[in-house]
């Protein structure tokens, strides 16, 4: 159970196409949008609004600075540098559209298929696309121009077969994560065929990132193509951003300013190119990700930052109080300034020595009450209230503080073991990173203890698990890793978030003993978060129920179980399904042979 | 009579697809049936080959060997359009609520999908949603909604709603609960069981929890390491349940009382001591 | 691991035979207007006939191959149409400057993408918004279009400092070499750095969003261990992806930007080359360009399954 917000905030019904709209409103998107369409139209009557004949030459006029009759002054052989420029225009216009063109068409049908299709397709067409995209484009372009001669359209189509793996990739990509969703498998049950499902729910999924992804090609495309013309491999024949940066260049000495036009040019077309995809993406990927993508500082904490620096033993502790927490709030920035309090005012206490069950549904601030007792929530999160330990206040974003606490007094074990080794280490390497952060021993000292411990944590060849890697174990084993790393130094309270829910249950029961059997020996405090009441039952001394943020009922378990006080607690308990409610056999019951 | 569904030495196998050597078979010989209107439970541990069965039963994956046969008609290796036909009385209802529902379309156009498949009309295809949506317990004014805009619950109830489009014989559930909340399952459940009660529709119930199979079934397979290991009525299977496998399993799930927890412990731990049922299960099996 | 580097080497071989086949199929299909090109359009039929019948034009495609891979396999790169010099020679007198370039600016790109990119995402502020900017900039901006902004604003005022054309091999002069080297490498590498820092920001926050993370956190592992012992070598993986498309990028920029400073590489032998449709010199210069490719990835994808024990077996 992720602690996520709740989902079914019912605003007005959402219409499907946003794309369009969101991109005029981003400022980037607009302008891109402006300056592109500006030069289509400028490419497209590129002849008739042009002031001259841009091949015409009047030595007169040559390298004659900007301002003149010639608007933008003339080039080394006396023409007209601006219309020159329009007329290179429409050239680039054709050429970026030819390779992006073809390098769609051949990307996204092939990427399609291979998807789609998977197998012997997929297969070839995948070993294709990896060849097209270890060679460097421009030296086959160069090579090729020894065979063709010089020839805009055919360069372009070539590039565009050299590109064509970057829509196949992305195609493809998304296709297979399509073909693999659920609603995919739900479509097919439903009886729908396969161009169906392609041009419902593959062609939906795949539309946006292929515009946005023409758009970049777009824009190498003509960086490319002027390229080309500036090594002077180009149709010399006609005008073009890239053939007028090469004659500016070899005047660079007399004139350098010629140089700035077909430059500004090309900057501004590429760059506009390239501007406009990354609104586009930006757009589609939304506000869902635009928290979380950012790197953010960690918040000071917020109404008691001035008191809560300095340590202070409150004076009224009880020596048997392992934790505190006292009026604990925990809230989130949203969009728009505001922020969204999502734990409204915790207070509960663990004991040396005793199992403290979390208990709530999903959105009850079970997960972010305990991640608060570690200082381990999000940077962006910001808390109130008070965290003691043994009577020592700690203040939840000192980090300095509170990594001090970390391993050393309070241990955590975690939801999803498969998630929480680093896949790039030893199981063992990592153990020992993490025992030495807490407790300073030697490596040989480290790698002694938890050798002894893994063996105790019943895994039956330490050796072996502690020189493997995290994909090489198995979940159960690599829980019985994350238990024996959490409690290697000693803690005196243990944090467990959920830490049977990914397991299979015969290995929970394994775990839970396991859990129990350490707490006893070790006389450590635990808190354990869960949603699951059968786990309640089996280990904690005593319960804290949370409902939408707010603890609602706390007691010893089997007060509770035998007595719940809150509505809320009831309605959870009753909601256990029913023991004794079994369906009888059909009269008519088939068979199944063992 | 002939069950409405009859699986016979099912065999599956995954792997590449040149050479059989590097297939591995994880549906062992699967025989089981279903009859009209009846749920059977199926329950299993991850990798005991129970998604794989209703996989096999919907045309999703593909059988390696031994038959299945529904309604009459033998269904293992059908072609796409004799499959889509099939659509009309075998539905599916999945695990994940969020991802099995396009994010994209709203509830009328998800729910319209199998019944414009099937060649429905438009503004006969509102009706039934209206009704469908009704059936369910969702608002009316759900039909224009995206997915997003409902929890996790009322997803399932979509998706349940999607399913029962076509009216159809035999709806295969595969861990229709196991991702929403307590107090959200049990409500789930009920739902099928009255719908089953109204309709007389039959479940292939797929789960990894015994007390939800218990809830909702008529009978119980246990499935392990792709084979069945016991059958029979949910009473047997779940309350004195005979292979050592499925005692196991029984005794692993805690149960929500303090006091008999305690009880259930303390009967795991003499079993397990008893001998190591997890070597002995494997030759068994 | 074995099955891992043979897999890889096998990969590349391949790519080489398969590229230098195609390449060489393709120029020769049009084998008239290799002669022709040669002689002008002066020459009569007979003569391009007989240029051809010299060259071995005319003999089929599959012998002609033949005849140029054996040739290669034991040395011989043949001559050039024009010079008569030797496509070897020619090589090793362009490659080095080519090389020593290419390797400049691929290690300027590595050293300052995991600085930028780490700092971006740790730190986040300036150096994000400079990383951000930079992913943009470099993208849009062709690498040559940057180099001429160089010449325009570097080299020109700085002439003593920085060379705007020619080479001085770093045998010769350290310091030399450095002054002729300098604006091409970081021409070149400018679009390197602006995809692969933002790829490294984004692994490492996408790292340090894993669960992980924060169980290491939860024992005490300091701040500093986390972010360049877990993070960094998590983010390595992908980042050395990019890293690996973007030095095929970089070759190819480096074709054009030779030119713009004039240094005596490849870069302007394949070119004019190709303008004199000097069919051996193309041939050899691609299947340098290949190999060097070839190389580079396969000390990069070992780097790789060094740093990721997954990357091993899949």
């Amino acid at each position: 159970m992720t602690a996520d917000t709740p989902r079914d905030i019912a605003g007005p019904p959402t219409g499907r196409d946003k794309l369009g709209s969101g991109l005029l409103r981003n400022p980037m998107g607009l302008v891109s949008c402006v300056v592109l369409a500006l030069i289509l139209v400028v490419g497209v009557f590129a002849p008739w609004i042009v002031p001259f004949d841009p091949e015409a030459t009047n030595l007169q006029r040559t390298n004659t600075p900007p301002g003149g009759a010639y608007l933008l002054g003339g080039d080394g052989s006396g023409r007209d540098i601006l219309s020159r420029l329009i007329a290179a225009t429409r050239v680039t216009v054709v050429a970026s559209i030819l390779a992006t063109g073809t390098a769609m068409i051949l990307g996204v049908s092939a990427g399609l298929l291979a998807g789609y299709l998977g197998g012997a397709v997929d297969a070839t067409s995948s070993w294709v696309a990896n060849m097209l995209m270890a060679l460097p484009a421009i030296v086959v372009l160069i090579a090729l121009y020894a065979v063709t001669g010089a020839s805009t359209s055919i360069s372009m189509i070539a590039f565009g077969v050299l590109v064509a793996p970057s829509f196949f990739r992305l195609v493809r990509t998304l296709v297979v994560g399509v073909k693999n969703e659920l609603y995919v498998d739900a479509a097919r049950v439903s009886g729908l065929s396969n161009l169906r499902i392609l041009s419902r729910h593959v062609l939906y999924v795949v539309r946006a990132p292929i515009i946005i992804q023409a758009s970049f090609v777009a824009g190498v495309a003509i960086s490319m193509q002027a390229g080309l013309e500036f090594i002077g491999l180009g149709n010399q024949g006609q005008p073009s951003w890239g053939g007028m940066l090469k004659e500016a260049f070899d005047n660079l000495y007399v004139a350098p300013l010629q140089l700035v036009w077909p430059g500004l040019m090309l900057g501004i077309t590429v760059s506009a190119l390239v501007l406009l995809g990354n609104a586009l993406r930006d757009e589609l990927e939304g506000s869902r990700n635009v928290r979380q993508k950012r790197p953010t500082s960690v918040i000071p904490s917020s109404s008691d930052g001035d008191t809560s620096n300095a340590l202070a033993v409150s004076s009224k502790h009880d020596n048997n109080v392992l934790l505190s927490l006292e009026d604990l709030k925990i809230a989130y920035p949203m969009s728009g300034g505001q922020s969204k309090e999502v734990v409204h005012g915790v207070t509960l206490r663990v004991h040396t020595g005793e199992v403290l069950g979390l208990v709530g549904e999903t959105g009850s601030g079970k997960s972010q009450t305990a991640f608060t007792t570690l200082g381990l929530l999000p940077p962006d999160a910001s808390m109130s209230g008070t965290v003691s330990f043994r009577g020592t206040r700690l203040v939840a974003q000192n980090e300095k503080q509170m990594a001090k606490m970390r391993g050393k007094v309070i241990g955590y074990v975690p939801q999803e073991p498969m998630n929480n080794l680093d896949p790039c280490f030893r199981v063992g390497q990592q153990l020992i990173y993490g025992l030495r952060a807490a407790t300073g021993q030697s490596k040989a000292e480290a790698k002694t203890r938890l050798l002894k411990l893994l063996d105790r944590v019943g895994i039956s060849d330490p050796q072996a698990t502690f020189a493997a890697y995290p994909h090489e174990i198995s979940g159960g084993m690599a829980q019985r890793v994350l238990i024996a790393g959490a409690v290697a130094s000693k803690p005196e309270l243990l944090i467990a978030d959920e830490p049977t829910t990914a397991l299979d249950v015969t290995v929970q029961a394994e775990i839970l003993d396991l859990l129990r059997e350490l707490q006893s020996e070790r006389g450590m405090g635990v808190m354990l978060v869960t949603h699951n009441f059968g786990v309640v039952a089996d280990l904690c001394d005593r319960v804290a129920v949370m409902q939408n943020g707010k603890l609602v009922e706390t007691g010893s378990t089997s007060d509770v179980f035998a007595d719940p006080k809150h509505d809320y607690t009831k309605m959870l308990l009753d909601s256990i399904l029913d023991q004794d409610q079994l369906r009888t056999e059909l009269r008519t019951g088939g068979k199944v042979s063992t | 009579m002939n069950p409405l569904l009859a699986i016979e030495d099912l065999r599956v196998s995954f792997g590449s697809g040149l050479g059989r050597r590097h297939a591995k078979e994880v549906l062992h010989g699967i025989s089981m049936s279903i009859e009209a209107g009846e749920t059977l439970g199926l329950v299993g541990e991850s990798g005991s080959g129970k998604t794989t069965i209703g996989r096999a039963v919907l045309g999703l994956t593909a059988a390696s060997g031994g038959r299945i046969v529904f309604d009459g008609q033998q269904i293992s290796h059908l072609n796409m359009a004799q499959r889509r036909k099939l659509a009309k009385n075998l539905q599916a209802v999945f695990q994940d609520p969020y991802t099995s529902l396009n994010p994209a379309l709203t509830i009328s156009d998800v729910l319209s999908e199998p019944l414009i498949a099937q060649g429905s009309g438009s503004s006969e295809a509102r009706t039934v949603i209206a009704d469908l949506l009704d059936k369910v317990g969702l608002p009316s004014d759900s039909a224009r909604r995206l997915p997003r805009e409902f929890s996790g619950g009322q997803r399932q109830r979509i998706a349940i709603a999607r399913a029962l489009a076509l009216d159809p014989k035999l709806i295969v559930c595969d861990e229709p609960v196991s991702s929403l909340d307590l107090s959200t399952q049990g409500k789930v459940l009920d739902l099928l069981i009255e719908i089953q009660e109204r309709t007389g529709v039959a479940y292939l119930f797929i789960s990894h929890d015994l007390a939800v199979v218990r809830h909702i079934s008529h009978r119980v397979a246990v499935l392990r390491g792709g084979h069945i290991v016991e059958t029979g009525s949910a009473r047997q299977v779940t309350s004195e349940p005979e292979h050592a496998y499925t005692k196991q399993l029984l005794l692993a799930s805690p149960v929500a009382d303090p006091i008999a927890q305690k009880e259930r412990r303390e009967r795991r731990s003499r079993l397990t001591a008893l001998d190591s049922p997890s070597d002995r299960l494997v030759k068994d099996a | 691991m074995f099955t891992f580097v043979m897999r890889n080497l096998l990969n590349g071989v391949t790519l080489i035979f398969v590229v230098t086949g195609a390449t060489f199929l393709l120029i020769h299909m049009s084998g008239g207007n290799i002669a022709r090109n040669i002689l002008g359009d002066d020459a009569t039929i007979e003569e391009v006939k007989a240029k051809a019948a010299e060259l071995g034009l005319d003999r089929p495609l599959l012998t002609q191959y033949w005849n140029w891979l054996s040739g290669v396999l034991s040395g011989d790169w043949g001559n050039s149409y024009f010079s008569s010099q030797s496509v070897a020679s020619a090589m090793n007198t362009r490659l080095p400057v080519t090389l020593s370039l290419i390797f400049l600016s691929i290690a300027i790109t590595a050293v300052v993408s995991v600085i930028l990119g780490t700092w971006a995402a740790s730190r986040g502020g300036a150096v994000d918004r400079l990383v951000q900017f930079l992913s943009v900039a470099g993208f849009a901006l062709p690498n040559y279009w940057i180099a001429l902004v160089l010449v325009l604003l570097v080299a020109l005022p700085l002439q003593g400092i920085f060379a705007a054309t020619g080479y001085v091999p770093l045998s010769e002069s350290f310091t030399g070499w450095l002054s002729t080297i300098t604006l091409p490498a970081l021409a070149v590498s400018i679009g390197g750095v602006s995809s692969v820092a933002q790829q490294v920001r984004g692994s490492m926050l996408d790292t340090l969003r894993r669960d992980f993370i924060r169980t290491l956190r939860s024992r005490g592992v300091s701040r500093n261990a986390i972010l360049y012992r877990h993070a960094l070598r998590n983010a390595a993986s992908p980042a050395m992806t990019v890293l690996s498309l973007q030095f095929i990028a970089m070759l190819g920029g480096a074709v054009i930007i030779e030119q713009i400073f004039a240094l005596p590489g490849l870069g302007s032998l394949v070119t004019t080359a190709s303008l004199q449709g000097d069919i051996p010199i193309v041939m050899g210069v691609v299947t340098y360009m290949v190999a060097v490719i070839v190389i580079v990835n396969l000390v990069i994808d070992f780097a790789n399954g060094w740093l990721n024990p997954k990357a091993r077996i899949e």
